[in-house]
Parts: C-alpha cells; sequence; structure tokens
C-alpha cells in the first residue's frame, strides 16, 4: 500500500514552447500518486500530446520542475534517463512501430533493450500477442496490419515491461467497441497491479463508462479535474465498474 | 555472428550500399602503402646490417705489381692485428670485375685497367674503431690510400628509403582519415534517416550505446567486406610487383618480395579496418546522440 502512494508524476508550473512560438502549456501543477488511474482530455490543440510528451521524456519543458517516480528530470544524469523510461510504457498516437520488424519483434523490442533473456522475451511476447488477439500474425510487418491490429501491437509494447506508469493517447481511437473493452480491461489490470494509467482521450462514453478521475486541459492550461489524487480517499472496492454503453 | 539482429534497417540504407567498395578501395591503397613501408624497412635494415660492420680500405695501383703486393700484403697485416678487426681479407681480381660488371660490361680488357686493390674488413660486433687512426696507420704503409665506413652512403642511402617511408606513411594516414571521414558521414547520414526510430528506441528505454553497438556492428561488417575485398586485390598487385621486380635480376634493387610477416600483417589488414570502422560509428552515434534528449 505504501507503493501506491508514492508520488509517480509531479508537475509543478510547468511551461512548454516549441522554439520561440507561444506557450502550448502553461503553469502545469498536478501529482500522480501511484496505481492512480486518470484520463486526460480537452479539444484538439489543447495540449494533450504535449503533456504527454513532457510525461515519457520526450521533451524537455522550457519551465518548471518535472518529477518521476521521485526523481528531479531536470538533474537526473542523461545516462540515466532510459531507465527511468523503461519504467514507463507509452501508446504513442501514431503508434511508432517499426515497419521493417515484425510484431513479434515489436512488442519484446521494450524487453531486448532491457536485456532480458532471449527465452523470457519469446515466452511473454508470445503470450501478449496471444491476449491482444494477434496470435496468428505474430511474423506480420506492421505495413500489412490493420489500423486496429497496428494499435493492438503498441498496446501490447507499451504494456509487455509492466511498467509503473503507463500513457496512452487515444489507444481505442481504431478498434471495435469489443476489442476497446478488452483493451481497457488490460490496462485496468495493469492498474490492479500497482501501475499508474494515463489515457488522454476524446471519449467521453470511454470517461464515463469506466469512472476514472479526469484531467482536463484547455488551451494549455490544466482548468480541471483532479490534481492530486489520492487512491486511498477512493474506494477501490470494485474497480472501475463498466458504466454507460460501449467505449 | 555478422548476421546480429538489429531494430534499425541500416542494411537497406542507400548511404551505405556503396561503402563496402569504397572502403574496398582505400583498403587497395593501404595494403600496397603498408607493404611499401614494411618492404622498405626491411631493405633499410638489411643494408645497415649489411655494411655497417664493414670497412672497405682502397689501395691505389703503383706501377709495381710486386710492390702493390707487398703493400697489400703489409696492409693487411695491419689490419689483423688492429683492435676491433674481426677480418680482413683481399678482394679478389675477379670478384672487383663482377663488381664493375653493371657499369662496365663483361670484359676481359677491364683486367687491365689500373684498378685499386680492394680489402674487404669485417669489423667485431659491438665494437669501436678509431677510424682516423687507422687511416694514419695505412697512410704510413702507402699513401693515397682511402678507408671507407660507408656512412656517407649509407646516411644518403637511408635517408632515401625514410623519406619514401615517410611519403607511404603519410599516403597511409590519408587513407585512413579518409576511411574515418567517409565512416563518420555516412553514419550521419544513417543517424539523419533512422532518426524516427532511435527516437522510438529511445523513449522505451534505449541507451545511445545500444544504438550505437547496432551502427558499429553494421559497419563492422561493412568494413571487413570491403577490407577482404581490398586485400584480395591487393595481394595479386603485390605479387605481379615482386615477380617484375625478380626478373630484373639486378645486384642494385633489393629482394622486394614479401616474407611471412608482411602477409601476416596485410592477412589482418581486413579485421584492423572492421575494428576502425566499429569504433568509428560507434563513436559517431554517441556523439550525436547526446544531443537528444
Amino acid at each position: 500500500m505504501a507503493e501506491k502512494q508514492e508520488i509517480v508524476v509531479r508537475f509543478e508550473n510547468v511551461g512548454l514552447r516549441y522554439g520561440v512560438g507561444p506557450e502550448v502549456l502553461r503553469d502545469i501543477s498536478f501529482q500522480l500518486r501511484g496505481g492512480s488511474f486518470h484520463f486526460l482530455t480537452g479539444p484538439s490543440g489543447a495540449g494533450k500530446s504535449s503533456l504527454l510528451r513532457l510525461m515519457y521524456l520526450a521533451q524537455r519543458p522550457s519551465r518548471g520542475l518535472i518529477t518521476l517516480f521521485g526523481q528531479d528530470i531536470a538533474t537526473t544524469a542523461r545516462d540515466k534517463l532510459p531507465l527511468v523510461r523503461r519504467e514507463i510504457g507509452v501508446v504513442f498516437q501514431d503508434f511508432r512501430l517499426l515497419d521493417h520488424l515484425s510484431a513479434f519483434d515489436n512488442v519484446a523490442l521494450p524487453l531486448r533493450v532491457a536485456n532480458t533473456p532471449e527465452s523470457d522475451v519469446r515466452k511473454h511476447t508470445e503470450e501478449l500477442l496471444a491476449w491482444v488477439g494477434l496470435k496468428n500474425h505474430m511474423d506480420a510487418r506492421p505495413p500489412t496490419l490493420s489500423g486496429g491490429q497496428q494499435q493492438r501491437v503498441a498496446i501490447a509494447r507499451a504494456v509487455i515491461t509492466q511498467p509503473k506508469l503507463l500513457l496512452a493517447d487515444e489507444p481505442t481511437g481504431n478498434v471495435d467497441d469489443g476489442m476497446a473493452f478488452r483493451l481497457l480491461h488490460l490496462f485496468e489490470e495493469l492498474n490492479k497491479l500497482g501501475t499508474t494509467v494515463v489515457i488522454a482521450t476524446h471519449s467521453h462514453a470511454l470517461i464515463e463508462r469506466l469512472g476514472h478521475p479526469i484531467l482536463t486541459l484547455t488551451d494549455g492550461k490544466m482548468t480541471g479535474g483532479a490534481p492530486v489524487f489520492d487512491p486511498l480517499a477512493r474506494p477501490r472496492a470494485g474497480q472501475p465498474q463498466p458504466r454507460g454503453g460501449q467505449a | 555472428m555478422l548476421n546480429r539482429r538489429s531494430d534499425l534497417p541500416l542494411n537497406k540504407d542507400p548511404a551505405t550500399r556503396f561503402l563496402p567498395w569504397l572502403i574496398a578501395f582505400m583498403v587497395y591503397l593501404a595494403a600496397l602503402a603498408v607493404a611499401g613501408v614494411m618492404v622498405l624497412d626491411r631493405v633499410s635494415s638489411d643494408w645497415e646490417a649489411g655494411v655497417s660492420h664493414t670497412l672497405t680500405v682502397q689501395i691505389p695501383p703503383g706501377e709495381d705489381e710486386e710492390k702493390d703486393q707487398e703493400i697489400l700484403t703489409n696492409a693487411l697485416n695491419l689490419l689483423n692485428r688492429t683492435h676491433g678487426v674481426a677480418q680482413a681479407r683481399a678482394v679478389p681480381l675477379s670478384e672487383v670485375m663482377t663488381l664493375l660488371e653493371p657499369w662496365l660490361g663483361k670484359s676481359d680488357t677491364i683486367g687491365n685497367l689500373p684498378l685499386p686493390m680492394l680489402i674487404d674488413v669485417e669489423l667485431a660486433a659491438a665494437s669501436a674503431i678509431d677510424l682516423p687512426q687507422l687511416t694514419r696507420d695505412l697512410e704510413k704503409i702507402t699513401p693515397g690510400v682511402s678507408v671507407d665506413d660507408h656512412s656517407v652512403w649509407l646516411q644518403r642511402l637511408i635517408q632515401l628509403v625514410q623519406s619514401i617511408q615517410m611519403l607511404a606513411a603519410s599516403v597511409l594516414g590519408l587513407i585512413g582519415f579518409a576511411t574515418v571521414g567517409t565512416l563518420v558521414f555516412t553514419t550521419r547520414a544513417g543517424l539523419a534517416l533512422h532518426h524516427p526510430i532511435i527516437e522510438t528506441l529511445h523513449l522505451i528505454g534505449a541507451h545511445d550505446s545500444y544504438v550505437g553497438r547496432q551502427f558499429g556492428h553494421h559497419a563492422m561488417v561493412l568494413g571487413l567486406k570491403g577490407g577482404v575485398i581490398g586485400v584480395g586485390f591487393a595481394v595479386p598487385t603485390l605479387f605481379v610487383i615482386g615477380y617484375l621486380a625478380g626478373r630484373l635480376e639486378s645486384t642494385l634493387l633489393p629482394d622486394l618480395a614479401l616474407g611471412l610477416f608482411e602477409w601476416t600483417v596485410l592477412a589482418i589488414l581486413p579485421v584492423i579496418t572492421a575494428l576502425i570502422a566499429r569504433v568509428t560509428a560507434r563513436a559517431t552515434v554517441q556523439r550525436r546522440l547526446k544531443k537528444m534528449i
């Protein structure tokens, strides 16, 4: 339980601008405790993807302080950042699959990067691909897969290491309702195991159905939601039950 | 080992398609330069060892053959008594004529020329000889005698050889510089081409060294291929040069044939090339990636 109370993500007055342009994120302050599950929402162009980019360390903030897993990112040595990134699973909006590798090799990549023994790589990757319904497409290259299948490969790659923090940018945008439910169930299972989950989405149906707290971004500012989420303050019994319609 | 799995599609890079042939050309030139440096090194060593422990005493011919013979005997006695001289022997006329053959041709009339009498003196190893004193002693026996320790000739010859060696080494250095430069630019092109994949690898936790290893391995394979091709072309070239040099049968031209050591060095040239390629590519990648977050 103590682990769940650990603050996994902390943003303090974070601002981000690209080049000399205007700030796309302004005065963002929030913190996420271990084991929390949040939706990140807001209109297009509000800065959701930029916020996620800061969280998965693709971008340094123009100002402010970002702390991940208790480490101040600004003062963390560059050669230590990969170890922080290995604790983060990311489902990119554009999937970012490596087209020249098979679905299997794409999903196995985080394990191989972390020098996992090849026998374990094979076992875990096959299991996970079977779980996301791609057992028969292990050798297929991403360009030969449908959008939904590619999305599942991307999700499998993000969760294969059971990361401490899972960030997903519109992770169910290309799959049917049934598969969306399966994938969200996977996220919830990971969340039960202690993974902190942040899902950026436009889907109100999805948000309503799962009933998790919401972080709302509007025009680069955090305008709503629960900046500080304490899982102890929220009854966990009966983990998010599907409510309402399909996501 | 050579077909290691790679997360980057480096095999399909248009920038590296001709790299093995470019490296092959460089290695071909490098192999010739290396062979040249090694042969010249051996030749200068042979020359130095051959003449550095010898003296040549030259006695001008007189009118009287009997007196000449007496002077020769006295000079030989003096030399053989001198400390530091291992052996002194008069060079027979036939041998002198053989030495003159390249310049004067083969003719019995050469023997009728007033040729100087030569004494070949072999010095004991690691002994110092007082050359001016020896010359003065010999001049007492016969004025006009000359004692040649070959130092001037040897010095000039070695300087010439060393100059050629330095030139070959400079060429080798330039070849190495050009090869490394080519590898650096090819690797940079690869980094630019595969930037999205490298960024993805970074975001899932890959260290710079993980990416660097893949570029390094790819460059090593290309370097090895290029090296083997280059040495493969250099070997017959060197055989032809050795064969043509051997056909000259000149007493002036040293033996240019390569020995076991020289062939061994040439054989490991592809491996050295592969290692240079690997180190260069890895260093280039890691240096460039430091600029990424």
